[in-house]
């Protein structure tokens, strides 16, 4: 039973740390900030998510867990939230969302550098 | 196992030196704050590496709240076009030299310091007196009953910086922000019962466990920057209100200092704490002085004095 | 057990670095802001694994100040210094119509 739970628990881990590289991945290649903001918001806290059950299932008691899955969610509400906040600053700030049509692309081409 | 653990603590120094480095010598100074901020949070990771949890604690609280709360605010307020610096190339064209200099010493005078440390240090005599000292931490230990004295020149330090700030002209009237932001209420809602638990946790722990004052009062201070931010505190910019305001920033200090003169009285000693009143007087100076800091952070971030 | 913890906590921390490329990169400020919030997540789950390496319980306290302290810094950027962003907006502008 023990051995079961920590191959699970490995598994979990190892899992949250790959929904982590894929959220960096979209942060190198996604051209604007209300693009990287999904690979923040989802990758990343989906990727936390796992990390966190996985730890908890290998946490000392109930209480300890609780406290893990606690971070978990408390990671989800900032980024969550966060998230809408900057995006609607940079939208009312003009800051204008990328967009990849032919006729505004060798505009849009050049947002990604300064 | 040991070719991970040596890669982890280069990537870490090295990620520390980048990020200080970028923090001090960028001219975009927006740019400079956010480095700083996350050279706050490299720092923490290192702290834990050197198997310090009280003072990663502390980095944490302080680090990822108040001070980049602080800067961020500041940056603000500048006039526009003051967000870029002039490069440090321009800096000091004839200082550089001698600044480095200087540097080379201070560094060479800190590590012969280090090398005439006692060793292994003091924590084998604070782990013989701890019985006395009515906690059983060793960190709260030497900050509320052996070294009193300097957590009490701490906080009296953070009253004169808050008086400083006061001093400068009545508090900002913030601008609106640039658009309606119907989750900033919900997200201070959702976050206040845990601004309120987590700060009374680490009082709690403090006695036993790393935590202690000084975390508890930033997180506090973090949550009520939080509700200043969302324009739920209406009392501390109202005249009325001021001299309780100014009573409960200097509360920390006073309570501090009676039980510092209740020692003298009782022992003779400033700041002793008789063994029998050593868990009540540390735990109420504790509660104190966590409010007291909180208080002082908020009193900051007003960035000057309220209700003139 | 522990190696694959390692190895998660290296990789996590590599994770980190490509936050700190974004804060270095930008182009605008709420990049920098987003990147040093994926940097917290980063660090709240090395911390993590870092308590279940070396068992100390009070880095679950350090990780969830983190993780608290998170909003504090988000907030005040869309409230308090977001006339730097509208600032990154009209320099973009006009850069394009160059």
């Amino acid at each position: 039973m023990t051995e079961w739970l920590e191959v699970v628990s490995h598994l979990l881990v190892v899992a949250g740390a790959l929904f982590f590289v894929t959220g960096s991945l979209g942060f190198i290649r996604f051209p604007d900030v209300f693009t990287r903001l999904h690979a923040l918001t989802k990758a990343d806290n989906l990727g936390l998510g796992l990390l966190c059950s996985g730890l908890a299932l290998q946490a000392d008691g109930l209480a300890e867990a609780a406290k893990i899955m606690l971070i978990w969610l408390l990671v989800l509400l900032a980024s969550g939230i966060g998230a809408t906040l900057v995006a609607s600053t940079a939208a009312a700030c003009g800051i204008r969302p990328w967009q990849n049509r032919t006729g505004a692309s060798r505009e849009a081409q050049q947002e990604p550098q300064e | 196992m040991t070719a991970l653990t040596l890669g982890f603590d280069l990537l870490l120094a090295a990620g520390l030196i980048w990020l200080g480095w970028q923090a001090l010598f960028l001219t975009r100074r927006f740019a400079a704050v956010v480095h700083l901020m996350a050279f706050n949070l490299l720092m923490a990771l290192v702290w834990v590496r050197l198997e310090a949890p009280d003072i990663a604690l502390a980095e944490a609280a302080i680090g990822a709240g108040v001070t980049g709360a602080l800067l961020l605010t500041a940056l603000g307020r500048l006039p526009s076009g003051a967000a870029t610096g002039s490069h440090p190339q321009r800096w000091h064209r004839y200082w550089r030299y001698p600044a480095v200099f200087a540097a080379c010493i201070g560094a060479g005078w800190l590590a012969w310091g280090v090398q005439r440390l006692p060793r292994p240090g003091l924590a084998a005599e604070v782990t013989t007196e701890l019985e006395a000292t009515g906690v059983s931490h060793a960190v709260t230990a030497v900050l509320l009953n052996i070294r009193a004295l300097d957590t009490l020149l701490e906080v009296a330090v953070m009253l004169g910086a808050v008086m400083l700030v006061w001093s400068l002209g009545p508090a900002l009237r913030p601008f609106a922000p640039a658009t309606a932001l119907p989750g900033l209420p919900a997200l201070s809602r959702l976050l206040h019962p845990l601004f309120l638990l987590v700060p009374t946790y680490l009082l709690w722990r403090g006695a036993h466990a790393p935590g202690g004052a000084f975390p508890a009062g930033a997180v506090l201070g973090a949550g009520g920057i939080l509700l200043l931010l969302v324009e739920r505190i209406g009392w501390m910019q109202q005249p009325r209100f001021k001299p309780l305001l100014r009573l409960l920033l200097v509360a920390g200090l006073a309570l501090f200092l009676a039980v510092g003169l209740g020692g003298l009285l009782l022992t003779g000693t400033f700041l002793a704490i008789p063994q029998a009143l050593a868990k009540p007087a540390i735990l109420a100076v504790e509660v104190a002085t966590a409010l007291s800091i909180a208080l002082m952070l908020m009193a900051l971030y007003l960035y000057g004095e309220p209700g003139r | 057990m522990t190696p694959i913890y390692l190895f998660a906590a290296v990789l996590l921390l590599a994770n980190a670095g490509v936050a700190a490329w974004r804060i270095w990169q930008g182009p605008t400020s709420a990049d920098r802001m987003v990147a040093a919030e994926l940097m917290t997540t980063t660090t709240v789950a090395v911390l993590l694994i870092l308590s279940a390496l070396v068992e100390l319980p009070a880095l679950v306290d350090v990780a969830l100040l983190f993780a608290l302290l998170a909003a504090v810094a988000m907030a005040n950027f869309v409230t308090r210094t977001w006339t730097l962003l509208r600032e990154d907006g009209q320099a973009r502008e006009e850069a394009r119509h160059d």
